[in-house]
């Protein structure tokens, strides 16, 4: 038996394999956009045909953290912010495990926003999905990074004097090389979308917009949403930066109005991924380094042979 | 003080390759059989400001860099930015002489360099020269190096100079030149060591030191505390390093990442110390032996990732190396400030290993040690230790490092033993089980069949579901505190103990240390024991779980203790007297955080006038804190 057999494992996979068996049920308020991203991983790791044990989930704080809890895979529930670092180290030593991160809107675009960006340069082959509702949940309410100008919170009595943060056009300037929008109201694009990002082969950007009925009730529910794809009024192409940079402008605006637009936005095929990248330079071995450990074949160098002669 | 060493000392600026012709000096007396220890001395600037190096050689064993010196190669430093405007940081050019003389002993050698350095600098150079028996050689050395190759090359004409006039042969100098050297500036480089050399063996000598001889009875190796971490991680299989620059852990992170690919291992450089931290932890998670460290502000920075890795269990290994705080204090200063942030840092109980080693061959066994124990105890290990140790060179014998590899991950199971073992109705593997051997409860790797479970921070249940349950919180506490009694238990069944013993069995008196200052503490309870005083070392290494007992045997044997360290809290007597819950009116402290280590004799005087003679220290490069009630 391999160490790592449930890798590439060939089986058809129901979706339910992704729901755990008995405990917990989401804690999610009724209504939560949450269930939404639930729904359409599950319905996307079905589809490609994983196995439950060869997927990595990390999640970082907060209602939006709790992803995995309620999703069946190995899953790393990390901290406020910090999902991505740890996502895409596991992806470095283990290539073949299938990575998605998944955070808040103030976990990946406040606190995490540095790793974000970084993450996103680099290039990892991982998908990052980003649960924007554009407030803090889990600490009840407060004003997040892509909350409207003029927003109130109990933290923010006198409404918020900052212009919000554009996700989208915040991923093509960072580097990503898929990035997309879809909504928990749209079910059938949020699993195509996720489907398609993670068989991306690069670092997939989703900004998922989540409704959340119990602090933001001023928030526009995204309905009714525009699929861009599906639209004649939006023709570009999505392999074009500039074309791409200009329809997510167009779409951060059009959300600060009201109306909401969903779809694909960017799509690089060509760019390797960071591991490729780091594997064509040689800072990276040809087989997953996880492996090597359960090889008894391989011979572990000592320092003894290799470097102590430049000390003699 | 007898001669019967030398301690040479080469000053410049910073950027002269000073670092490097002294490491190249240190290895070629290494290599004629003495036993050498260096010291350097840098200030947190890139090109200009005084520097140096200082090389102690010895035909025994030494293990600190002495008290002051006795031969000085002066360089200038020409880099200097605003040479002799005397302002904010003082005549720069000149630095390297008038800075270096109050330690230079008596009857000691000047070499200088008289293309930059000029001696009229210092105000009564000739009558300090007379007073102390100073022997003065001036060479122009720049000059010479510029006639032959580049200016940054009278360094070499200043080790051929040192040749001449320490009786040294220059076969060692050249034979590593030849080898460190690529062939175009080799041919200059030994034309001015022969032309240096010839012009100082035209003078005449006054002086009278000279380089000892000696004999080596095993093949030595040089190296550095930072080298030895690294090589110890590699030996232990860690092939997986992240990190970010910061004075002086940036030694530790450049020497993996220039060595790990070579060896199918990966280095990342990331956005910060958070990211850093965070992705050690997922690389150990997905089945790398991995590490990270940082220094002061970037190892504060790691606390919230740390906490993570000791509630989900999750093995790494993180080095600290300490500078002098608070905040970024000095950044190129050594100082043994650290030791509370780093036992306690991070939120709630804390479960880790942390290790100080205290020499460089220690360095090299406990990082070893502090992965075994991390990934058999699924625990965070971190290793502390300061700038000095991570910076100075010392002979080692080779086969100290001749050790066979530990690739094992530890408490990993296979697929056959997951399939086997207990599971939640959920499906999920019960990688957190409450009742387990020793306390670890093994664990399983993403893309293992069957072994799927939840890794996270908040409280949970042994498949990793969250849960504020009572009872469970409290079994999952215990078991995770009592890795911690076991790793002690294991600690204290080894054969040999990371806990250093110095002098005789018997005394009076009793000096406790930590880190790099043993080989200090123990050069000067030999000189005290000489001196007729009867005192006794132990050097403690294990500072989490702390060896209880051995430093207690070691407290009541004697009838009174000083703590000496490098900070002004006195951290270490703090956490002996937590540790122990006693002993408050027993141990005092010797304290010294002015930016510099101790120096033996520092230590000496600090010991008769403080315990013996119960007087207060007059200066203030070292500071005396009594015992409780004393
Ligand atoms: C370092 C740190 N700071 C603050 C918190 C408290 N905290 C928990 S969740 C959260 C905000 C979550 O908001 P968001 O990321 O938008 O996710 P949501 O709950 O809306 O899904 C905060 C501030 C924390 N856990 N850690
Ligand atoms: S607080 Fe908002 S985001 Fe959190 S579960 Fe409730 S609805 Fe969803």
């Amino acid at each position: 038996m391999s160490v790592f057999s449930a890798i590439g494992e060939e089986t058809e996979h129901d979706q339910n394999e992704f729901t755990p068996g008995l405990e917990p049920q989401p804690t999610w308020c009724p209504g939560c956009g949450d269930f939404g991203v639930l729904k359409a991983l599950k319905g996307a790791a079905a589809e490609l045909g994983l196995s439950p044990d060869e997927m990595l989930l990390c999640t970082g704080i907060g209602c939006s953290g709790k992803l995995n809890s309620y999703f069946e895979s190995y899953g790393f529930h990390t901290i406020h912010g910090r999902s991505l670092p740890i996502a895409r180290a596991a992806k470095l030593a283990n290539p073949g495990l299938t990575v998605v991160a998944a955070g808040g809107d103030g976990d990946g675009y406040g606190i995490g926003g540095n790793h974000f960006m970084h993450s996103a340069r680099e290039n990892h082959d991982m998908t990052y999905i980003v649960f924007n509702n554009e407030i803090f949940g889990l600490t009840k309410g407060q004003t997040s990074p892509t909350s409207p100008k003029g927003h109130k919170s109990k933290t923010q009595p006198h409404g918020s004097a900052k212009e919000p943060l554009r996700p989208l056009s915040l991923s093509l300037t960072s580097g990503a090389s898929y990035i997309a929008r879809t909504a928990a109201v749209n079910p059938n694009q949020a699993k195509e979308i996720i489907i398609e990002a993670i068989e991306h082969d690069g670092f997939s950007h989703v900004d998922f917009l989540t409704q959340c009925p119990t602090w933001n009730k001023d928030a526009r529910q995204y309905v009714p949403y525009i699929d861009i794809q599906d639209s004649d009024d939006y023709d570009f192409d999505t392999t074009d930066r500039r074309e791409a940079s200009e329809m997510m402008a167009e779409t951060e605006d059009a959300l600060h109005e009201g109306t909401v637009l969903t779809g694909r936005y960017y799509v690089d095929s060509e760019r390797p991924s960071y591991g490729q990248e780091k594997r064509a330079i040689g800072e990276m071995p040809e087989e997953p380094l996880a492996e090597r450990y359960f090889d008894e074949d391989y011979e572990w160098e000592r320092t003894y042979d290799l470097f102590l002669d430049k000390h003699r | 003080m007898t001669d019967d060493e030398l301690i040479w000392r080469i000053a410049g600026g910073s950027g002269d390759g000073i670092a490097s012709t002294s490491q190249n000096f240190a290895k070629a007396l290494m290599r004629s059989g003495l036993h050498v220890f260096t010291h350097r001395h840098y200030p947190s600037r890139i090109r200009g400001g005084h520097t140096y190096t200082e090389i102690r050689a010895s035909a025994n064993p030494v293990e600190s860099r002495g008290d002051g010196y006795n031969f000085l190669l002066t360089l200038g430093d020409s880099f200097a930015r605003n040479p002799s405007e005397g302002a904010y940081y003082g005549d720069e050019e000149q630095k390297p002489l008038y800075e270096n003389l109050d330690e230079l002993r008596e009857g000691g050698v000047i070499v200088i360099d008289s293309g930059l350095v000029d001696t009229d600098s210092v105000e009564d150079f000739d009558e300090r020269v007379e007073e102390n028996n100073w022997h003065v050689y001036e060479f122009d050395l720049r000059s010479l190096a510029r006639e032959h190759g580049r200016e940054v090359m009278r360094n070499t004409a200043g080790v051929g100079v040192t040749c001449a006039l320490a009786g040294i042969d220059r076969d060692w100098i050249i034979e590593l030149m030849t080898e460190a050297m690529p062939e175009k500036i080799l041919e200059p480089n030994l034309e001015i060591l022969d032309e240096a050399y010839e012009m100082a063996m035209e003078r005449e000598h006054t002086h009278d030191v000279s380089v000892p001889e000696g004999e080596h009875d095993e093949e030595q190796v040089l190296l550095s505390g930072s080298d030895a971490i690294a090589y110890g991680s590699i030996d232990e299989g860690c092939r997986f390093i992240s990190g970010y620059p910061m004075t002086p852990w940036t030694e530790v992170f450049t020497i993996m990442s220039q060595n790990l690919p070579e060896l199918g291992g990966i280095s990342e450089q990331v956005e910060d110390e958070i990211a850093a931290a965070a992705l050690a932890l997922g690389a150990s998670h997905a089945g790398v032996k991995a590490m990270s460290g940082s220094s002061g502000g970037g190892f504060a920075l790691m606390s919230e990732p740390l906490g993570l890795a000791e509630m989900t269990e999750t093995p790494v290994v993180f080095v600290e190396a300490m500078r002098a705080g608070p905040s970024t204090g000095l950044p190129t200063k050594p100082e043994q400030g650290d030791l509370e942030h780093v036992l306690y840092t991070s939120q709630g109980d804390s479960n880790r290993v942390v290790f100080a080693p205290s020499t460089v061959s220690e360095a090299y066994t406990q990082t070893r040690q502090a992965f075994k124990l991390a990934y058999e105890y699924q625990i965070p290990a971190i290793v502390i230790y300061d700038q000095k140790l991570g910076g100075e060179l010392v002979n080692v014998p080779a086969s100290h490092f001749d050790e066979a590899p530990n690739p094992d991950l530890g408490s990993v199971l296979t697929e056959e033993e997951i399939a086997e073992a207990p599971h939640d109705p959920s499906g999920k593997y019960n990688r957190f089980q409450h009742n387990v051997e020793k306390g670890i409860s093994p664990r399983s790797l993403p893309g293992q069949k069957g072994g799927r479970f939840l890794a996270t921070g908040n409280e949970h249940m042994p498949a990793g579901h969250i849960s504020e349950d009572p009872e469970n919180r409290v079994f999952q506490m215990d078991r995770r505190m009592e890795r911690v009694e076991n790793i002690r238990k294991d600690l204290d069944a080894m054969d040999t103990s990371h806990q250093t013993p110095h002098g005789p069995s018997e005394a009076e008196y009793g000096i406790l240390t930590w880190g790099s200052n043993q080989g200090t503490v123990f050069e000067a309870v030999d000189r005290l024991n000489d001196d007729g005083y009867s005192v006794k070392a132990l050097s403690v290494s294990d500072m989490m779980p702390y060896p209880v007992e051995e430093v207690e045997a070691f407290i009541e044997s004697v009838d009174e203790v000083l703590v000496v360290e490098m900070n002004a809290s006195a951290q270490f007597r703090g956490l002996t007297q937590k540790e122990l819950g006693r002993y408050g009116e027993k141990l005092a402290s010797l304290l010294k955080y002015n930016g510099n280590p101790f120096e033996p004799a520092e230590i000496v005087d600090g010991f008769v006038t403080t315990v013996v003679e119960n007087d207060t220290l007059p200066g203030t490069e070292t500071k005396f804190v009594p015992a409780a009630g004393d």
